[in-house]
C-alpha cells in the first residue's frame, strides 16, 4: 500500500507562532496551502467528538487578517464584495462574503468585521493570501484606503458546546463578561485581543486574535482546562458536517456563487451596487444556473471522496466536491456540483462501482444533532 | 515505534504475511501503516475465491481522510476476506497483527520462491529508512 505523506522534521513551508507546540504535543504535520499545519494530534475522530461534545481548540493562525483603513473604505468593500456591507450597522458585527472576479468567479471567501467608520477587518484564506492582497490593493489605492496585514497577531478557534465558558477563563472577569455577552457573528476587542462569537464547526465558540506572543501560553491553558488540541482534519470533517463551503474544493475562479451553494451570500439588492461581478452574476440570476451544489448522503457503505463521479438518473453527471465520512453520523456525507434539475437520487461512481446516495439539504450537524433522516441504514 | 513481530513475513508496501498451519496465508497491513493511515472508517476485502496476482490491489482501507489500495503479497486464491472489518474497521488500528487481518490466500505454485518478503529485521530497516 501506499502510505499518506506526512512531515516528518524540517520546515518545508511557512509556520505559524505555534509550531513548535503542535511538535511538542505530537500533532502529525501536513502542507496546507503552503503552511505546515498539525493534521491531527491523536486521534481525528476523537477530535472530531470532543468539539461536538465539549471543547476544542485550533490553530488558525495561517489565515490571513487583514485590516482595511480609510475614510471610504465602506465603498470599497462594497465594490469588491459580493454580500453588501451596508448590512454592517453595529460595531463588531461580522459578514460573510465573496470576493469575485469580473465574470463571477469566487477569488475567495472572507469574513469581514466593521469595526469603525473607518476601520474593517477581513479574514482571508491561507492559500489564497497574495492574490487577495493584490486584488484588495488594486482597488484600495484608488479609495485612499490603507490595506495592512497583520502578521503581528495570532488566531486561535476554540469551539464546542464547553468552548465559550472555557475560553472566558483565559481573561479578566470583566472581560469574561463581555465576552459571554457577544451575540453570534460578533466580536470585540478584549483586555487587549479581538474576540469574535464565530466559528468553522456548527458549534458555538470563539474565534479570538491575539498577539502572537500570547498564543502558546493561552494554549497550554486551554489543554490544562480540558480543551482538546485539534488539527486540520478535524475541521475539515466538523465544517463539512456543518455544511459550510471550503475555497479551492467547493468554490474557485471557475465557479460562481449561485453554483456553489453560496447564492444567499449575493446581493443583489439595491440594484444600484456596482460590485465586481455583478453584471456576470444577474445575468445567471435571471437565467437560472445550470448547476447546483448539493448534500449527499451515500446509503450504501464506502467513503464518498472528492472528485468522484456522481451519475444522475435519466442523464447527466455531475461531481463531488468535498466528501468524507462523517464521525458524528457515521456515515458518509459530501457536497456534489450536479445539473439544476437533478432529483433526489443519486449513484456515485466509487472505483467502477455505482453506490446509491440520496440529496439531503445541508447542514447535516448543528450543535451536535443530526439535521437530517437516518432511517435507512447502509445495507 | 511501532511493533514489528518477528515471526512474520513483510512486504516492503507494509504488507504483513503469517503461514497459518493449513497452508493458506493470513495478510494484513502493519502497525505503522494502520499509524500512517489513522482512524479507518471503511474496510472492503475480496470475496473467497477470487484469484490475485503478486502486488495486484486487492483490498481497500479507508480513514477519514483517504482511501489506500492494500497489495497482494503474493499470488493465489482468496479463500477468506475477514467478515468482521465491514461493521469493525477500526479493529484494523486497534489490532493489526491479530482480530484485524484483512484476507487468508492459498499461494498459487511457486507463488512463494517468487514473492518479495522480506524478514521483520530487513522491514524494520525500510520503517527506519523511511524516518517512521
Amino acid at each position: 500500500m501506499r502510505l499518506p505523506l506526512f512531515l516528518f522534521g524540517g520546515s518545508l513551508g511557512r509556520q505559524t507562532p505555534l509550531f513548535k507546540l503542535h511538535q511538542e504535543l505530537g500533532a502529525r504535520i501536513v502542507d496546507f496551502g503552503g503552511w505546515d499545519m498539525p493534521v491531527q494530534y491523536s486521534s481525528q475522530i476523537g477530535e472530531h467528538h470532543a468539539v461536538r461534545r465539549a471543547a476544542g481548540v485550533f490553530d488558525v493562525s495561517h489565515m490571513c487578517v487583514v485590516d482595511l483603513r480609510g475614510a471610504r473604505v465602506r465603498g470599497l468593500l462594497q465594490q469588491l464584495l459580493a454580500n453588501d456591507v451596508a448590512k454592517l450597522r453595529t460595531p463588531g458585527k461580522a459578514l460573510y462574503s465573496c470576493m469575485l472576479n469580473e465574470r463571477g468567479g469566487v477569488i475567495d471567501d472572507t469574513i469581514v468585521y466593521y469595526l469603525s467608520d473607518s476601520w474593517f477587518r477581513a479574514v482571508v484564506n491561507a492559500g489564497t493570501r497574495d492574490k487577495d492582497l493584490a486584488w484588495i490593493r488594486r482597488y484600495a489605492q484608488a479609495s485612499g484606503v490603507e490595506v495592512t496585514e497583520r502578521t503581528d497577531l495570532a488566531m486561535l478557534a476554540i469551539q464546542g458546546p464547553e468552548g465559550r465558558a472555557k475560553a472566558v477563563q483565559l481573561l479578566t472577569p470583566a472581560g469574561a463578561g463581555a465576552a459571554l455577552a457577544l451575540p453570534t457573528f460578533v466580536g470585540r476587542e478584549v483586555g487587549g485581543w479581538f474576540v469574535a462569537r464565530t466559528g468553522y464547526t456548527g458549534e458555538d465558540g470563539f474565534e479570538i486574535m491575539m498577539p502572537v506572543g500570547d498564543a502558546m501560553p493561552a494554549w497550554r491553558k486551554l489543554n490544562s482546562l480540558g480543551v482538546a488540541s485539534c488539527g486540520l482534519g478535524a475541521r475539515d470533517t466538523l465544517r463539512l458536517e456543518a455544511g459550510m463551503n471550503l475555497y479551492g474544493n467547493d468554490m474557485d475562479e471557475s465557479t460562481q456563487p449561485y453554483e456553489s451553494g453560496l447564492g444567499w451570500t449575493v446581493a443583489l439588492e439595491p440594484p444600484d451596487r456596482q460590485f465586481i461581478g455583478r453584471e456576470a452574476l444577474a445575468a445567471i440570476a435571471r437565467a437560472g444556473s445550470p448547476r447546483k451544489l448539493v448534500g449527499l448522503l451515500l446509503e450504501d457503505r464506502g467513503v464518498l471522496r472528492t472528485h468522484q463521479r456522481v451519475v444522475i438518473p435519466g442523464g447527466g453527471e455531475g461531481e463531488i466536491t468535498s466528501g468524507t465520512f462523517s464521525p458524528t453520523l457515521e456515515r458518509s456525507i459530501a457536497f456534489a456540483r450536479v445539473p439544476a434539475g437533478s432529483g433526489d437520487a443519486v449513484q456515485v461512481d466509487i472505483r467502477g462501482k455505482l453506490l446509491n446516495a440520496r440529496v439531503v439539504k445541508p447542514p447535516f450537524v448543528r450543535f451536535g444533532q443530526s439535521l437530517i433522516g437516518l432511517s435507512k441504514g447502509p445495507s | 515505534m511501532s511493533k514489528v513481530p518477528a515471526d512474520l513475513k513483510y512486504t516492503k508496501s507494509h504488507e504483513w504475511v503469517r503461514t497459518r498451519a493449513d497452508g493458506t496465508m493470513e495478510v494484513g497491513i502493519t502497525d505503522h501503516a494502520q499509524h500512517a493511515l489513522g482512524d479507518l472508517v471503511f474496510v472492503e476485502v475480496p470475496e473467497a475465491g477470487r484469484v490475485v496476482k503478486a502486488g495486484e490491489p486487492c483490498a481497500v482501507v479507508e480513514s477519514v481522510k483517504a482511501a489506500s489500495d492494500v497489495y497482494a503479497p503474493l499470488a493465489g486464491e482468496v479463500t477468506a476476506g475477514n467478515p468482521k472489518l465491514s461493521g469493525e474497521p477500526e479493529t484494523v488500528n486497534t489490532d493489526p497483527y491479530g482480530e484485524g487481518w484483512l484476507m487468508r490466500l492459498r499461494p498459487a505454485p511457486g507463488a512463494l520462491t517468487g514473492a518479495a518478503l522480506v524478514s521483520a529485521a530487513d522491514y524494520q530497516k525500510v520503517l527506519e529508512a523511511e524516518g517512521g
